[in-house]
């Protein structure tokens, strides 16, 4: 139904609020230079953003395929320790930082924040412009460490000094750490402007009627996590200056004194523990900047795909909102090993395991959304339901890590590798895929293809099964991670190898059925098929577009008034079996909605 | 910037509660310009940054070995025959301090449109601004010829300088660029830019006195630092 006018809306006596943001100045492009490429508009902001995190996660899941090659068939590639090292690094950081935080925050954040939000853009276009081509800048320092004499740092991607910084740490003595600290600094202050748009647009710039426990979880999820990101950003922001001072100037923050080959090094008094903190502080809230987003995302496709109502919609939020402020509190459980005080250990393993209570509440709320929900197994569906199981396994074997006992034995093993992929890997990645096969629609005005999506989801899905299950096992029988090459003999027995081999084969098939995925997103973008306005009968505001796919400006000459929350599905007494959120009550007075 | 495209009224509500703000619609901060909201939450995070930067200052003065140096000597000034302690920082604090009230009233003039005296109070700002950093760079270049270094230092403890260094470079950046901001904002209030509602060569945002105000929370900010800066390195 057409958005009602003002005349309407004062004939049927619903109240409007008054307006309070005046209609936003936007800059018109009038080039290619200004459309395309220096553009203010946050949905061609976000699509670059999203192409560049995925053409240098490509370069981290190569680098995977390289290391499992090397783990399963040492020689059959040639490779040596040093070079090992700078992959396991490089695929750390890049999928961590350069792949799922920007893709998250700056690519579904800049498209899906102002169109759920009913803006026309986000508030500072031109700040939001130039914290894309910083965030670039970025890729490029990092990338250029590839070329460098002695190449990128080999650190492992904590890089946790004295031993980043020394000789004999593939890119310690060279540019390669230095190229890594100088991006990760460029990062932070290029995502520092992205972060305050999407704050600032989410907390003052919503359509008349959108308040914030109207909004769709992907926006809180996005928002939430862009405020642990300012928070947390400081700190790795922070240790990068200091531990290129110490590499660069020589001064000790983070080097004790230390003799290297007989030799007494320069450094002296300082507090590698300090870098570990610094790092955590930032980590492990950088954890949930990954996981937050996805699980707003997963809930609305959830909703969608099952034709019903968010179950708890004010819980989720609450959920979301303390998740993000215990995050702030657990780091130090990634240091039980340390040799810190005993105290802490307690102390921080008792809030670890808090984090489980709202974790949980939010797994039973999806789960009860699907519950007697018309589930459509459309492919947003099944990645969503993917996530769910996905995240529950990655979340149990947290609580073992989480208690100081049980994860001094199991530190440093592939059970550790194993847990922090499953729940902070291939989840948020199943929510990505899932999420774009839902918005491509609206991205492009055309449908994925289907056949090839569930030949994608399905060997993503056993494929990622079968890469991280075995490495549990693995991880109990006391296989180290990070090793070069383990070998068979007393340590470990010749099942070892087997599972290897078995978990490279699976890495490479899981790693190639991704290409068949970008495949489809080029084939599609040109010849897929026609989808039309809202095609998933979605109801909230991105689909409310007068163009689809959406043009600069986003919405009509008038801004959608919002009257409902964004799951009025199924409502009953309603016509079709969704009230988008702009209709208002007197359009559809029969329907007994229980929450607006 | 919204309040000056004059097409729409803007109507601020009567002040509410807390919580009837926060769960109204539009605006969480009712009558708060995106702007200053945007100036607020960066400065929360680089409040961030600089906790983080003393905090691994403590850390690291009680992880070295070496003696830590004795500020009121290393940090004093020889005035005829004698050694007067922390007089130099004394007329630093006292004049980025002055700033912060020059700025004020810069807002204050601002806001009433007196384009005059706004501008010649934040020329003063600017000015005194310029005239903390010189002082900064006199005391850095006093420290390096007594032989102070990041890596080392003839007082004690070689992280001494290190931090000094880093923690004072950083605040001082912070200073230089309000400074460039401040020359900026002066041109921009004589010019008249903000009574016409000029629009800005990169944003193409109309211009608008509230600027005066956003750049007076970044200015107010850095003082204030100074503050923490000046208890935690001269005092301890």
């Amino acid at each position: 139904m057409a958005a009602d006018s003002y005349e309407d809306v004062v004939k049927n006596k619903e109240t409007i609020p008054a307006l309070e943001v005046a209609p936003q100045d936007l800059y018109h492009a009038k080039s290619f230079w200004t459309k395309y490429i220096f553009c203010q508009d946050a949905k061609v902001i976000g699509i670059q953003y999203g192409l560049t995190a995925v053409a240098i996660g490509l370069v981290g899941l190569v680098s995977s395929w390289l290391m499992r090659m090397q783990i399963a068939f040492p020689g059959l590639i040639p490779m040596d320790a040093a070079q090992y090292y700078q992959l396991v690094t490089m695929h750390g950081m890049i999928m961590v930082v350069y792949l799922l935080t920007a893709l998250f925050l700056g690519g579904f954040g800049n498209f899906l924040i102002p169109l759920m939000v009913g803006a026309r853009d986000m508030v500072f276009p031109y700040v939001n412009m130039v914290s894309f081509w910083v965030f670039f800048l970025a890729v490029i320092i990092l990338a250029a460490s590839y070329f460098v004499p002695g190449g990128p740092t080999g650190a492992g991607w904590t890089l946790y000094p004295p031993q980043a910084i020394t000789s004999g740490t593939p890119g310690g003595d060279g540019l390669g750490i230095v190229l890594m600290l100088v991006s990760l600094a460029v990062f932070v202050i290029g995502f520092t402007m992205g972060g305050l748009n999407y704050v600032i647009t989410v907390l003052q710039a919503r359509t008349r009627g959108m308040t914030l426990m109207r909004l769709p979880l992907t926006v809180w999820g996005i928002f939430t996590a862009t405020v642990l990101a300012l928070f947390a950003f400081p700190a790795l922001f922070v240790a990068g200056i200091m531990m290129t001072l110490d590499n660069m100037l020589g001064t000790s923050f983070f080097m004790p004194a230390i003799i290297q080959f007989g030799e007494k090094l320069t450094h002296e008094g300082g507090s590698p523990i300090l870098f570990q903190h610094l790092f955590w502080f930032f980590g492990h809230p950088e954890v949930y900047i990954v996981a937050l987003p996805a699980f707003g995302i997963v809930s609305d496709l959830i909703s969608v795909h099952a034709r019903k109502n968010i179950f708890g919609y004010r819980m989720m939020v609450w959920a979301i909102v303390i998740i993000g402020g215990l995050s702030f509190i657990v780091w130090a459980h990634h240091m039980y090993v340390a040799g810190m005080n005993p105290w802490f250990g307690f102390f921080f393993a008792t809030t670890t395991l808090i984090i489980a209570v709202p974790t949980a509440i939010k797994v039973y709320n999806w789960v009860l959304t699907l519950w007697r929900g018309n589930i459509k197994l459309t492919l947003p569906m099944l990645f969503s339901i993917a996530f769910i199981i996905t995240f529950v396994n990655g979340g149990l074997t947290g609580l073992f890590l989480g208690n100081v006992a049980v994860d001094v034995p199991l530190s440093d093993t592939y059970f550790v590798v194993a847990h922090f992929h499953m729940v902070m890997g291939i989840a948020p990645v199943l929510v990505i895929l899932g999420s774009v096969y839902h918005w491509f629609p609206l991205i492009t005005g055309r449908f994925l293809n289907e056949r090839l999506g569930r030949i994608h989801f399905w060997v993503t899905f056993i494929g990622s099964y079968s890469i991280y299950f075995p490495m549990h096992y693995l991880g109990f029988m006391g296989v180290t991670r990070r090793y070069f090459e383990v070998f068979e003999g007393e340590a470990f027995t010749y099942s070892i190898t087997g599972i290897n081999q078995f978990i490279t084969i699976a890495a490479l098939i899981t790693g190639a059925v991704q290409f068949l995925f970008i495949y489809n997103i080029i084939v599609s973008s040109k010849f897929g098929k026609k989808a039309g306005k809202n095609p998933w009968k979605a109801c909230s505001l991105e689909w409310r577009t007068k163009d689809v796919p959406p043009t600069h400006g986003n919405f009509d000459k008038e801004l959608p008034v919002v009257y409902r929350w964004a799951y009025d599905y199924s409502v009953p007494g309603a016509d079709e079996d969704y009230i988008t959120q702009d209709t208002p009550p007197s359009a559809v007075a029969n329907a007994r909605a229980e929450q607006t | 910037m919204e309040e000056s495209s004059s097409s729409v009224k803007v109507v601020i509500p009567p002040k509410a509660s807390f919580a009837k703000e926060w769960s109204s619609d539009q605006k969480a901060f009712k009558g708060v310009p995106w702007g200053k909201a945007m100036m607020w939450i960066f400065l929360v995070s680089d409040t961030f940054v600089f906790s983080i930067f003393l905090i691994s200052y403590m850390t690291v003065r009680f992880s070295t070995k070496a003696d830590w140096p004795n500020p009121s000597e290393v940090f004093g000034l020889h005035v005829g025959q004698y050694n007067v302690p922390l007089l130099l920082i004394a007329i630093m604090t006292f004049i980025l301090i002055t700033s912060s009230g020059t700025m004020a009233l810069a807002v204050k003039y601002g806001y009433e449109k007196n384009r005059k005296m706004c501008g010649y109070l934040m020329l003063a700002t600017a000015v005194f601004g310029a005239s903390f950093v010189g002082m900064q760079a006199f005391e850095w270049t006093k420290l390096i010829m007594e032989g102070v270094r990041p890596w080392s230092n003839p007082f004690g403890a070689p992280q001494f300088g290190a931090i000094f260094f880093m923690i004072t470079g950083f605040h001082g950046t912070h200073v230089t660029i309000g400074v460039i901001f401040l020359f900026i904002m002066t041109y921009k209030v004589f010019r008249g830019h903000f009574d016409t509602g000029k629009r800005g060569f990169f944003t193409s945002q109309k211009s608008d006195y509230e600027a005066i105000e956003i750049m007076g929370l970044y200015w107010h900010f850095v003082d204030l630092v100074w503050v923490f800066i000046f208890a935690f390195f001269y005092l301890w």
